[in-house]
């Protein structure tokens, strides 16, 4: 039995990507397969899974003491191949295929400015708060701002200026609780920010922008309004990834000295 | 063929990160100064003027779809390998500064949208669902 496992262990190292492809998949169904059955859709399968995820960077944290999570586990290093900065860049580019300009020409200026509007003020809320929790140097300052965008605005962010990796993680459960409170909140606060009508829900999906958050929230708010904020919601990490790293980080460079 | 489609991707990335390194140098810091988001700017631009012409074709597409796709697993993945552990040091901080963000976001909704009228329909371009 034990000679099996040392083959399994042996190959797993040695096909390390695939075994990082594999374990990913079983990951995500779980998720996925939990959202639809244990909170019946209210919660995105998508949240669920990286929520797992850095459940599992603090089981390999623990269990190896180093500080790449799961990739510091000999067998499960693929992690870091799959989650590193090279494959995430060129997915994330990927997201933005499919994107009609034309559409985005429609949302009009009240589109463009819920966008300006939700990266700018997510940005100065993230900095502020590093900035009280004595996180007071503009590169980690820049990447918890793009954690309280979304969870892929703070990574892209942070490894362009080069911050260290607990402040990326710290950026990614920011953007991750955002994620949650969007989706279970929506429905109960719809009522009062008039969110009822096509206009509001591109309006709301520019200012939220996390795009699973507002998916999730307006499905379970109203059907309906889903296309209109899915489409502003996906300009949102595109815009902060361009400018996050670039004026934000000079503001906020030039704001803290 | 899919690899077309991956190599636009591909190429989109690279020129993008290029980019953003030298904005980054113009400005006297050596780092990457927006790079992917010039990057899906120029796949956006570039695709779009592909599909114009009619040579964005099916497998071309699944090329840059399938990473499109596989997005959410990346970002699993990446979660799995950051330094979660010196994170929840620090925790505190990613509460706050998520569930401010959601609150004042919140807020702004009803500002930029202004008061509801007969137009709100109109917003959706003929777009039916």
């Amino acid at each position: 039995m034990s000679e099996i496992l040392q083959v399994l262990e042996a190959t797993a190292t040695k096909y390390s990507l695939v075994t990082a492809f594999a374990a990913v998949g079983c990951v995500v169904w779980i998720s996925y397969w939990t959202a639809e059955h244990l909170t019946r859709g209210r919660m995105h399968g998508s949240a669920i899974a990286i929520m797992i995820g850095l459940l599992l960077a603090w089981i390999g944290g623990t269990v190896t003491d180093g500080k790449r999570g799961l990739a510091d586990i000999e067998f499960l290093a693929g992690f870091g191949i799959m989650g590193g900065a090279m494959l995430r860049d060129l997915a994330i580019v990927a997201t933005a295929f499919g994107v009609r300009l034309d559409e985005f020409v429609k949302t009009g200026v009240r589109g463009i400015v819920s966008l300006l509007a939700g990266v700018l003020v997510s940005f100065m809320i993230g900095a502020i708060v590093a900035w009280s929790f004595g996180y007071r140097d503009a590169v980690s300052m820049a990447t918890l701002g793009g954690g309280a965008a979304t969870y892929i605005v703070g990574p892209v962010t942070g490894s362009a200026l080069g911050a260290s990796s607990d402040i990326i993680a710290l950026s990614v459960a920011a953007g991750l609780i955002k994620s949650i409170l969007v989706m279970t909140l929506t429905p109960f606060v719809a009522g009062y920010i008039g969110l009822n009508n096509p206009r509001s829900a591109l309006i709301f999906g520019g200012l939220m922008g996390t795009t699973s958050g507002v998916a999730g929230g307006l499905a379970a708010t109203d059907e309906r309004l889903v296309p209109y904020g899915a489409m502003t919601a996906t300009f949102y990490t595109g815009l902060g990834c361009l400018l996050g790293p670039s004026v934000v980080f000079l503001l906020i460079q030039t704001a803290v000295g | 063929m899919p690899i077309y489609g991956t190599a636009i991707l591909g190429l989109c990335l690279i020129i993008g990160t290029l980019l953003g390194q030298l904005i980054g140098r113009a400005m006297g810091i050596d780092r990457n100064l927006g790079g992917v988001g010039i990057a899906m700017l120029l796949l956006i631009i570039f695709t779009d003027r592909l599909r114009t012409s009619g040579r964005l074709t099916p497998p071309t597409q699944s090329g840059i779809l399938f990473w499109s796709a596989i997005y959410i697993p990346i970002v699993v993945a990446m979660a799995a390998t950051q330094n979660v552990r010196a994170a929840l040091t620090g925790g505190w901080a990613a509460v706050a500064a998520g569930t401010l963000s959601v609150m004042i976001c919140f807020t702004l909704v009803p500002f930029i949208s202004g008061p509801s009228g007969p137009d709100d329909d109109a917003v959706d371009g003929g777009r039916d669902s």
